[in-house]
């Protein structure tokens, strides 16, 4: 085990990938001689050439359109979009085109690509920067939505997203990317999709998030258990595939359930998950689960944002509320 | 419009030059690959009209562009990239006919081609298929193969930013793409003035730093010797080329669209005397190259090979609800799974 923090293991995580498959490549804004806006790519064009770690002209629909024919050719194209928000200007080609490109294709033309997103909030970015846009993704079929953590996961799933045969998008919490330091397992290592997290036991009122929203799930656990109320909290890890049977009993265990993100209320993934264990443990519940999201209000910029972005006061709030009802 | 269109064309019929390039017995099959594509689209727009396939946009006026290009390319090393009017180059290339009617009559599978095909799917969104044609070219040139990718697309999708963005990626990375880009002058309703205001969508080449030139769609060889030097700039490692290629129209956008309701009568006079075959048939005649009874002998033989392949594609078996699920993952998981089963018991 290594401690290190989100953006290094992600960095491990390419240069181990990169040396193990000379097929692999990167592509993306300012991935090359700069490193990367966050050094996630720090020190990859110096080893691998840039034939293999390739700056990009600014075109968001080139990067993940050009990953499409890469993949054609027999690459495994690992693109990044420098944050989530400019996804928007790639949008059409990652759901209508690498999502679908093996199905239209009947299986005969497969997409193992990767497109790396850092997203989330609480670290005053200018306007569109910090847009949580995961839930317009997992209404896409055919790509996968991975949103590690922790370091581990992030070089644990990161792995699995490199070597799997479908695309995915692979979304990493800005706010995580030093913040979140932990050991983080050396040489092999990777985490299967489709297995929540279980990150902490507790009896009363189950709290399910990803990504940046686990450590605000975490530290509204903690006011909780010094009010007496025991929390148990999931990682989804990933949002497709989900893991609904891990999520139903992780619920069904307490009875109660509270679902934390950073996207907006209205058709976020919280709903998602509370249909989920509606259809899957309904007959478990002992009071109605709550949703701790943004506003359905655009980000804001500035000092705003902490208003916006769910804290662990609004969590241990509706934590409160959940436990104390029925 | 119209009239600034027709300068770009010279004027039909033969010169009696052979163009280089395009060998007598070439010539012969590019005549007989023209009337395949017409007979395709017409047959295309019968079967859709007795709700047998779906909607299918026809290729009538565009066979010489389509023609001279996909023949411009060498079979089993380069890569045809289509938009959705260039079946006959995706024949040509290697794609089986009964496929292409399976899918207008929406059978799962339809558009996995056997391995080897060097032949990209029908893509419907305009002008999303040049990034990946792109991405292609280079990643085909990064491990070492010399094959050239051929990118079909219209006037109408050149105003995508994707069309933008894959040509400013082309120069930069000097792939090995020719863009063929077929104006035929409408993008459904919409006419090239409203499209454009540029004199010419080939001078865009400079903006992006890849070669560029225009070309009378009409003539098939006039098409192919143009694609031919792109294809060999290419190859030798000397970047992409936009080719436009001025044609036009000569039946609606597709069997879903009227045209009566937006194209003047006088719209098609200069196009008068300028269809593609007309113009191919004189060529041959011109040069002795087509005997009498040979073309009758050509359509005959088509229009069996066509029917033949639109009742195999009838014949083949409909597709029950598990084709919905059919590649959408290599590893669809659990949540998928289920609601496989769900559909199917469903539908019981």
């Amino acid at each position: 085990m290594t401690e290190m923090n989100m953006v290094e293991a992600i960095r491990d995580t390419l240069a181990a990938e990169m040396e193990r498959d000379e097929r692999v490549i990167v592509l993306g804004q300012d991935v090359g001689r700069l490193g990367g806006v966050f050094r996630a790519t720090d020190g990859l064009e110096e080893r691998f050439g840039e034939e293999r770690v390739v700056d990009m002209p600014l075109a968001e629909g080139a990067i993940a359109g050009s990953a499409v024919g890469l993949a054609i050719s027999g690459l495994v194209p690992v693109a990044e979009m420098q944050f989530l928000g400019f996804a928007a200007q790639a949008f059409h080609q990652i759901e209508g085109q690498v999502a679908r490109m093996r199905y239209r294709s009947g299986g005969g033309l497969a997409m193992p690509i990767v497109i790396r997103a850092p997203f989330g909030g609480n670290v005053r970015t200018p306007e569109l920067h910090s847009d949580s846009q995961e839930a317009r993704y997992v209404q896409a079929p055919g790509i996968k939505v991975v949103a590690p953590a922790t370091a581990a996961d992030a070089k644990g799933l990161l792995t699995q997203a490199v070597r799997d045969q479908d695309p995915v998008l692979y979304l990493e919490p800005l706010a995580g990317y030093r913040l979140q330091r932990d050991d983080v397992p050396e040489g092999e290592h990777t985490v299967p999709f489709g297995k929540l997290r279980t990150v902490r036991e507790g009896a009363d009122v189950t709290v399910v998030a990803w990504s940046a929203a686990v450590r605000v799930a975490e530290a509204a656990a903690d006011l909780a258990a010094a009010e007496g109320i025991s929390c148990s909290v999931v990682d989804l890890r990933t949002l497709v595939p989900l893991d609904e049977d891990g999520l139903a009993e992780a619920v069904a265990r307490t009875g109660r359930a509270v679902v934390v993100h950073e996207a907006p209320c209205s058709a976020g993934f919280g709903a998602e998950v509370i249909a989920t264990v509606q259809e899957h443990a309904f007959w478990s519940l002992k009071a109605p689960m709550a949703r701790v999201t943004a506003p359905d209000t655009p980000y804001p910029i500035g000092r705003l944002e902490e208003h916006y972005v769910p804290s662990a006061t609004r969590v241990l709030a509706a934590i409160r509320r959940t436990a104390e009802a029925g | 419009m119209a009239a600034k269109r027709a300068e770009n064309n010279p004027s039909s019929g033969g010169t009696g030059v052979t163009t280089p390039g395009l060998a007598a017995e070439q010539l012969v099959e590019a005549f007989r690959q023209m009337l395949f594509a017409r007979n395709l689209s017409e047959r295309g727009f019968i079967l859709q009209r007795q709700g047998r396939m779906g909607t299918i946009a026809g290729a009538q006026g565009q066979e010489a562009a389509i023609v001279g290009s996909m023949m411009a390319l060498e079979r089993g090393r380069d890569w045809v990239v289509p938009q959705y009017r260039e079946l006959a180059a995706m024949v040509y290339h290697g794609v089986p006919l009964v496929q292409i009617f399976q899918y207008f009559m929406g059978a799962p599978r339809a558009s996995r081609f056997p391995a080897g095909t060097k032949v990209l799917p029908i893509q419907i969104a305009l002008a999303a298929q040049l990034p990946h044609a792109v991405g292609l070219g280079w990643g085909l040139r990064h491990q070492g193969d010399d094959g050239v990718v051929l990118v079909y697309f219209g006037e109408g999708a050149a105003s995508e930013g994707d069309a933008h963005e894959a040509m400013n990626l082309a120069g930069v990375r000097k792939a090995p793409v020719v863009f063929m880009l077929q104006n035929n002058g409408w993008a459904i309703s919409t006419p090239l003035k409203l499209q454009t205001a540029a004199e010419s969508l080939a001078a865009r080449a400079e903006g992006y730093g890849i070669a560029g030139e225009q070309v009378d769609g009409n003539d098939v060889l006039a098409v192919h010797e143009a694609t031919a030097r792109a294809v060999a700039r290419a190859r030798a490692g000397e970047g992409a080329t936009l080719i436009e290629a001025i044609t036009y129209r000569m039946g609606p956008h597709n069997t879903a669209d009227d045209p009566t309701r937006y194209v003047e009568p006088e719209a098609f006079e200069p196009w008068e005397g300028m269809d593609p075959i007309d113009r191919a048939r004189e060529r041959l005649g011109a040069e002795g190259l087509l005997e009498e009874g040979v073309e009758d002998e050509l359509r005959t033989a088509i229009g069996e090979e066509i029917a033949a392949a639109a009742a195999a594609a009838e014949r083949s078996a409909a597709a029950g609800p598990e084709g919905l699920f059919e590649e959408v993952y290599a590893d669809p998981g659990v949540r998928l799974l289920r609601q496989r089963s769900e559909l199917i018991e469903g539908n019981r």
